[in-house]
């Protein structure tokens, strides 16, 4: 690697940032070349040596991996950390992970969203170890008076071959931190890699598994209150009356805390804050939203789809009429996050700054967002990152942290806000509800001639980017925009529709709603053409890795072969973060007419897998995840107030009702894809396509409970 | 009210009105933590432990109502054979990924196999009722079967 690669890398991670502002998911990581600022590289005793912002060796040998990433079960960290421990030649169990805290100069923005930590994170953190590696080399032959090129490193020593000397890398902490960094970065060849391609143990797993593993909610910091909270059940209502006398007659209640739209009761304890809440009485103004209903909401965005909208992309003569047309139309619904660990946050509001501990996506946001509120330099706010029970997108978002210094800000004990399960469902910031209208032209074969995909939903992108957004949303039209199939005659629209409920990222976002389309749509060209799924598919698929992910899972599903009667079985191709999938789901339907779906097949191409079996358990995960949603997930609004209060409502899948995941994996060669999120955004279609095959009911609006029943068991 | 109450073999004191959940007695005044929040209302199944030994909704079992049964928490759980084998078989397969439900899986798994030693794939369907948002079913079924036969299956 040369000088000049690692300057054009560092110009592009400059654009990337630039790019990242504007898409707020992807994380800009400062390379490796770059010395952190305020380490002690260069300075008269250094007791460690930090060759950049995620290393840390100390004299007695210690390794310790900062991570800018969090950990909420996607397994980054421990991917992240495996490719820095195979560049550094260390072995995997003598590294120590620690998490970053909210750090901007140091770490750069940090968010884990988009699937984005290990394609991201792949160059970097390998330069980062190689970088680390190689001064520790150099400090060895200036001490041994040898050629670098006699030595080598190995599990966390240099090593001198001819000689047999060896030292360990704690020995040269001290040379290695006056050297200045390498003009040249040497990358290990990938045929060298020990730890990466291995499925090397969860790094926190064993915590979690003996429960001592500490999320936000277990940040028990002392002497500190416990607020629980109700907003305004109606999106828009204000906090209009409260009477707060029976609330401070429970036992243990300290304060009642009124904001504009919501009203908290701090307590000694969760369950006394929680008496106190229920004890309240509580008036609420209505809103503008005060007549919203799901039915208007779905209106809404179907009425969007009979205009034209604003141009995403067009190629060649998407309008000419050229054969038989055939269109559809489909509807996606708000969806909640839900994770297990409902919201929560522990602040500390003092006359010092502002101290927060909680599990957040996004800790450099929170940290500029609690200093915007308090008026504090960013300096003075400590973001202390915890595990996140979940997040799916949900804790890229900041309202719980600022809902929690609101209330925190007036009581000089630390106070740690706890949202009931109710709260955490009716206060979401929703994955945005979706219409879709898409036709087509095709010829005599019945492949497209033409194709037109108008999108009609809210915008995230305007929300937390409007200056950037200029009508088109680039997160929700991803994958639409840039089908997989060769569509040589293409046009896709956006049309922005806001109903006034707070939307936001969700896991797979844009592709979960843009591959339900999509992959529904081809299966239906496929039924026009009288062709097989498969079959049809291929015929427009000049993508490489995208035919070998399609033909691979008809094969390892026994595509074709029979099955009993009133099973089907469907499948779903996507190109998303950086990686291909192909899906196959087989269902049956049960006597009283529900959709069960016993098996799904999955093979997935991320390129190089760093961790195998962390893979198989995204994609498993991911599809468990998405296919609970596509079959029973509905947020609906009555008078703009969420109806959903609990899983009993807002179902997702269960022992019973989860399906056996087969995850088969390409091995490929290419910087690795991300794969939190690829398995959920492809498994709607799957299984609509298969309830298809065993039913001759298309279904194109989902949940598909709206449709037909779904097995409980 | 003042209770006595037995958690993980020892004599532990809790200061609480009688209808505080057992779970924020735990978490709140003992320190134990492996037993987790998630819905408050029964539902979710985050907050399972043993009580005597049925697996129990801590959120939703008032401190009053334990009594003298034994409460055993995720914390305790490596006390005996069988939740060592169960906690080791979650490792082997590599269950965990957000990891906030587990404690209470790896409760409901070890109460429902000191009944039922090796169970079927129906019996783990009817028996084991946390949610799991990681959607980690398939792992945690096969670590079941992995622990009831000894450590040998996968």
């Amino acid at each position: 690697m040369s000088e000049e690669h690692l300057t054009e890398t560092g110009r592009r991670t400059l654009l990337k940032a630039a790019a990242w502002g504007a898409v707020g998911l992807l994380v800009p990581v400062r390379i490796a070349a770059a010395p952190p600022k305020g380490l002690a590289v260069g300075s008269s005793t250094p007791t460690s040596f930090e060759p950049s912002a995620w290393i840390r060796i100390t004299q007695d040998g210690r390794i310790t991996l900062t991570m800018a990433q969090i950990e909420m079960g996607q397994g980054a960290q421990t991917g992240l950390a495996a490719i820095i421990a195979d560049e550094l030649e260390v072995p995997f169990d003598s590294v120590r992970i620690e998490q970053a805290p909210a750090d901007k100069e140091r770490f750069g923005v940090q968010a884990t969203g988009g699937s984005t930590s290990i394609r991201e994170g792949w160059k970097p953190m390998r330069e980062a170890g190689a970088t680390a590696r190689q001064m520790l080399i150099q400090a060895a032959a200036q001490q041994w008076k040898v050629e670098v090129g006699s030595l080598t490193a190995r599990d966390g020593d240099v090593v001198h071959a001819a000689s047999g000397r060896r030292a360990a890398y704690g020995s040269l902490v001290e040379a290695a931190s006056r050297l200045p960094h390498p003009d040249k970065v040497f990358l290990k060849d990938a045929t060298k890699f020990r730890l990466v391609g291995q499925s090397l143990p969860r790094i926190e797993g064993s915590a979690k598994v003996r429960g001592t593993a500490v999320f936000g909610i277990d940040a028990a910091i002392p002497a500190r209150k416990i607020a629980t909270l109700a907003q305004s059940p109606e999106f828009g209502g204000r906090l209009q009356s409260v009477k707060e006398s029976t609330a401070l007659a429970v036992p243990g209640v300290i304060r009642i805390v009124r904001l504009p739209d919501a009203v908290a009761v701090i307590a000694d304890s969760m369950p006394q804050a929680q008496k106190g809440l229920e004890a309240l009485e509580i008036g609420w103004s209505s809103g503008p939203l005060a007549q919203l209903n799901t039915a208007e909401i779905y209106a809404d965005l179907a009425e969007a789809t009979t205009r034209p909208g604003a141009v995403a992309r067009s190629v060649g003569e998407p309008g000419k009429a050229d054969g038989r047309r055939i269109e559809a139309v489909y509807q996606q619904p708000l969806l909640a996050h839900a994770p297990m660990e409902p919201m929560n946050c522990t602040v500390h509001v003092t006359a010092d700054g502002c101290d927060v501990w909680t599990g957040t996506q996004v800790a450099t946001d929170a940290q500029q967002a609690v200093a915007k509120l308090l008026g504090l330099p960013i300096g003075k706010v400590r973001i202390h990152v915890y595990l996140m029970g979940g997040g799916f997108g949900r804790r890229l978002e900041t309202d719980g942290i600022i809902r929690a210094v609101e209330i925190g800000r007036v009581v000089k004990e630390p106070l740690q806000v706890i949202w009931t399960r109710a709260e955490d469902m009716q206060h979401d910031l929703y994955r945005p509800a979706y219409c879709d209208r898409i036709w087509a032209t095709v010829d005599a074969a019945g492949k497209p001639t033409t194709w037109n995909h108008r999108i009609a939903g809210s915008s995230i992108m305007a929300r937390l980017y409007p200056e950037a957004f200029k009508g088109v949303d680039s997160d929700a039209v991803e994958c639409a925009a840039q089908p997989v199939y060769a569509l040589s005659d293409l046009r896709v629209e956006f049309a922005r529709v806001e109903c006034g409920l707070p939307t936001s990222w969700w896991r797979g976002v844009g592709p979960t709603r843009s591959l339900f389309v999509i992959e529904s749509f081809v299966d239906e060209l496929a039924t026009a053409a009288r062709q097989d799924p498969v079959a049809y598919r291929l015929s427009i698929l000049t993508d490489p890795r995208a035919r070998e992910v399609l033909s691979l899972a008809a094969e390892k599903s026994g595509w074709g072969a029979k099955l009993p009667a009133g099973w089907g079985r469907g499948i779903a191709l996507a190109n998303a973060f950086g990686g291909y999938i192909a899906l196959v789901a087989e269902v049956s339907i049960e006597p009283k007419e529900e959709v069960r779906v016993r098996r799904v097949v999955a093979v997935i191409d991320c390129g190089r897998a760093v961790n195998p079996d962390m893979v198989r358990a995204q994609i498993e995960g991911g599809v468990i995840f998405g296919a609970g949603a596509a079959l029973m997930s509905e947020i609906t609004v009555a008078n703009g107030r969420v109806e959903q209060a609990s899983y009993s409502d807002y179902p997702i899948l269960t022992m019973v009702n989860a399906p056996n995941v087969d995850v088969h994996i390409v091995e490929g060669a290419e910087d690795p894809g991300g794969v939190g999120e690829i398995g959920t955004a492809a498994i709607a279609p799957a299984i609509t396509n298969a309830i298809f095959a065993a039913t001759r009911n298309r279904i194109r609006t989902l949940p598909v409970s709206r449709s037909q029943p779904v097995w409980m068991g | 009210m003042k209770y006595a109450i037995t958690v993980n073999g020892a004599t532990r004191s809790v200061e609480a009105s009688e209808d505080t959940p057992l779970l924020w007695a735990l978490r709140e005044q003992l320190g134990l933590q492996g037993t987790k929040f998630g819905c408050g209302v029964g539902q979710c199944g985050a907050c399972t432990l043993h009580l005597g030994e049925e697996a129990v909704r801590s959120c939703v079992t008032p401190i009053s109502a334990v009594g003298d049964m034994a409460v055993r928490t995720i914390e305790g759980v490596d006390q005996d054979a069988l939740g060592k084998r169960v906690q080791q078989a979650w490792l082997d397969l590599a269950v965990v990924q957000c990891g906030y439900c587990q404690p209470a899986q790896i409760m409901s798994a070890i109460a429902m196999l000191r009944r039922i030693p090796d169970p079927t794939d129906e019996q783990i369907d009817s028996e084991m009722t946390v949610l799991c948002r990681c959607g980690t079913y398939p792992r945690i079924r096969a670590a079941i079967h992995r622990a009831a036969r000894g450590g040998t299956v996968r």
